[in-house]
């Protein structure tokens, strides 16, 4: 055995993946399974699953519904697919928008003197050391309406003898577009910071020399090369922003319910796991499906990971 | 049109320090590079040699001075309007793109037609010996092969001036030697003007129509290969290119381009030319080549011939090189093996008494700096 663990490369690797291969197969896979199972039975009466094989909660989700009041059989019911769409779309959205915020930062960071970058970098940091929660609370006390912008806008009227009406800005589609930019902006900054670290100096000034004024050499060298940190970072921000429920909870209230929130509610509130199995399924298969098109045409940001 | 490629017209450049200070990378330089020469500037680093090829690109501008391209001044024109091109020491090398991408880079944006585009990296490959490598990535290939990219890059784009930043230094010898070789018959097919930076003085001597020789932000002299070794105007020079035995000693005369030096340690005057400003009272070094030396077992003439023991020889096949102790001073000294032989009385033995001629017109007397 000892010889082996020596001698056989493989075998070293299997030994040091076990730790790891358990806890994914006990709280991934398996769970996995059992989501897939119970999403197919369906719910008794007291909230317990009834096992089975029914399609009855994925027609639920694409919103096709037997319950109808114009006295038809079958009805479109686009409730879910809306969520679905919502959350699709603010997954995208705060997906650009944080690229678009965290390349300039990252570049200005990447392009700083080295003395400076830690202290930069560690900036960005700095925020992540809070709990994730506490942050969206922190922002609910700046959006409230009672909260601190109101406050300090209407203190500024009031010096100026203005009337103020405090601004509705939490609750709103927009409250939780910010949130989560601000949450996951630092994980967007990061690889992209890395790999445009990695450019070295020889290289702008090669496409100088051959000719590329600036804004060239950044379209033809700095952003084909930093793509692998943005492909990183994309994956690294979508995929939470399309399942992520605390922030929608916290800053959209009811006004703004994600895939995210739905499934919480089946299990707690509405007390329908077989649903809320399917629900997790779709939200899943849906960022599967997205991540998959954008690897195939981007790549996984190799270079980024194995930097 | 200019006669010269490039000029530095009293080119000083500054960088801050980390202290606050100032330092002079580049102190009062001023050259003059002919059209079509192939020009190196030599010298350890720090010399100042990298910052000389950098403020002509125009990675970097003089603090003061001017640096004048193909007769325009300079000034601070950003490198990609300056009609040079650089061959850089890590190749930089763009390894996104393919080798025919990174050659027709510096073509579009020139904005040159596709068909031209392909006509000329197609011809650029070929003049490197890279043809049919187009499609490669930069990772797929050996260093030598990325160092010809480079190359390719560089001349595709036919600029007035080819600025080279030690682009050998990171192959291994016997491809270095090849590549140097290449790179003259190319400069010389090409006609361009190359200025080349290398600390390695062979590749200087073997490459160059005019060597600069710099140190510490100076250029200390100027000229071609066979002056720089035959006439080195200061210590340094002497020392820096090639090996050359040095004794030390006071003016006596200067007369005719010829001077004699007293050496105390020998208490004897040495003849030699005079190479460098040197004046009668002052110190000077005495310089000669170790290849330059005649050893002998007695005693031919009675001005600069000096009695030794010798202290060690080693035999390395085409020389032998022999140290002989003079009254305290180790003289190398390199004999020829004209003769082939077996016998070791053939070759001179440690601890034989031996007579060094210096001939004067061998020995060079120079500042002693």
């Amino acid at each position: 055995m000892l010889k082996r663990l020596r001698e056989n490369k493989a075998f070293q690797g299997t030994i040091l993946a076990i730790p790891t291969l358990i806890f994914m197969v006990g709280l991934l896979i398996i769970p996995l399974i059992l989501t897939a199972i119970i999403s197919f039975g369906t719910r008794s009466p007291d909230g317990n699953v009834i096992y089975g094989f029914s399609l009855h909660n994925y027609a639920r989700i694409f919103g096709i519904s037997s319950e109808c009041q114009n006295g038809k059989s079958i009805c479109f019911d686009p409730l879910y697919m809306q969520i679905l769409g919502r959350s699709l779309s603010l997954a995208f959205n705060t997906t650009v928008l944080v690229i678009l915020m965290a390349y300039p930062l990252s570049y200005f960071i990447a392009r700083s003197h080295p003395r400076r970058r830690n202290t930069f970098l560690f900036m960005v940091l700095v925020p992540l050391w809070t709990n994730f929660v506490i942050r969206v609370y922190a922002w609910m006390m700046l959006l409230r309406t009672q909260g601190v912008i109101n406050g300090v806008i209407g203190w500024v009227a009031g010096l100026l003898g203005l009337h103020f009406v405090p601004l509705e800005m939490i609750y709103t589609p927009g409250a939780v577009l910010v949130g989560m930019i601000y949450e996951f902006l630092p994980f967007m900054i990061l690889p992209i910071f890395t790999s445009l670290e990695k450019i070295e100096t020889p290289l702008y000034e090669a496409a100088a020399d051959l000719g590329a004024n600036p804004f060239r050499t950044f379209l033809r060298v700095t952003l084909p090369l930093s793509m692998p940190g943005v492909v990183a970072g994309t994956i690294l921000v979508f995929i939470p922003v399309m399942g992520t429920f605390i922030v929608s909870d916290l800053l959209g209230g009811k006004q703004v319910i994600l895939v995210g929130n739905l499934i919480q509610r089946q299990f707690l509130d509405a007390r329908d796991p077989t649903f809320g199995s399917a629900a997790s399924l779709i939200l899943m298969v849906m960022t599967l499906i997205v991540t998959y098109f954008y690897t195939r045409k981007f790549g996984f940001g190799e270079e980024i990971i194995s930097a | 049109m200019s006669e010269f490629a490039v000029e530095l017209q009293d080119v000083i450049k500054q960088f801050p320090t980390p202290e606050g200070g100032q330092v002079f990378a580049v102190n009062h330089v001023s050259m003059q590079i002919k059209n079509g020469e192939f020009f190196s500037m030599l010298g350890s680093s720090g010399c100042g040699k990298t910052t000389s090829l950098r403020m002509i690109a125009g990675f970097e501008w003089p603090t003061e001075g001017e640096v004048v391209i193909a007769g325009t001044p300079q000034g601070h024109t950003p490198p990609f309007k300056r009609p040079v091109n650089t061959v850089f020491q890590s190749y930089a090398l763009f390894q996104h793109m393919t080798v025919f991408q990174n050659v027709a880079f510096g073509l579009e944006m020139d904005h040159v037609a596709k068909s031209e585009v392909n006509d000329r990296v197609g011809k650029s490959l070929d003049m490197v010996q890279l043809s049919g490598m187009g499609k490669r990535f930069p990772k797929q290939l050996s260093g030598g092969q990325q160092q010809r990219v480079a190359l390719a890059r560089a001349i595709v784009k036919t600029p007035k001036v080819l600025l080279l930043d030690e682009p050998l230094g990171a192959l291994d010898l016997k491809l270095r030697k090849e590549m140097q070789l290449e790179l003259k018959a190319l400069q010389q097919r090409l006609g361009i003007t190359f200025v080349y930076v290398t600390h390695d003085q062979e590749e200087a001597l073997t490459m160059s129509d005019r060597i600069a020789v710099m140190s510490f932000g100076k250029v200390l002299q100027m000229g071609t290969p066979v002056e720089i070794y035959e006439r080195p105007n200061c210590k340094f020079v002497a020392d820096f290119i090639g090996t050359s035995n040095f004794l030390h000693g006071t003016v006596k005369s200067v007369e005719n381009g010829k001077a004699s030096v007293y050496i105390q340690e020998l208490d004897a005057e040495v003849m030699g030319l005079v190479s460098g400003d040197i004046s009668v009272g002052e110190t000077a070094a005495v310089s000669i080549r170790p290849e330059k030396i005649r050893l002998s077992e007695q005693s031919a003439f009675n001005q600069n011939c000096f009695e030794g023991v010798v202290s060690s020889t080693t035999y390395i096949g085409s020389d032998t090189h022999v140290y002989v102790n003079v009254k305290g001073n180790r003289i190398k000294v390199w004999e020829q093996n004209k003769i082939s032989s077996l016998d070791p009385k053939a070759y001179y033995s440690v601890g034989q008494k031996v007579w060094l001629t210096l001939f004067p017109e061998n020995t060079l007397i120079m500042a002693d700096k």
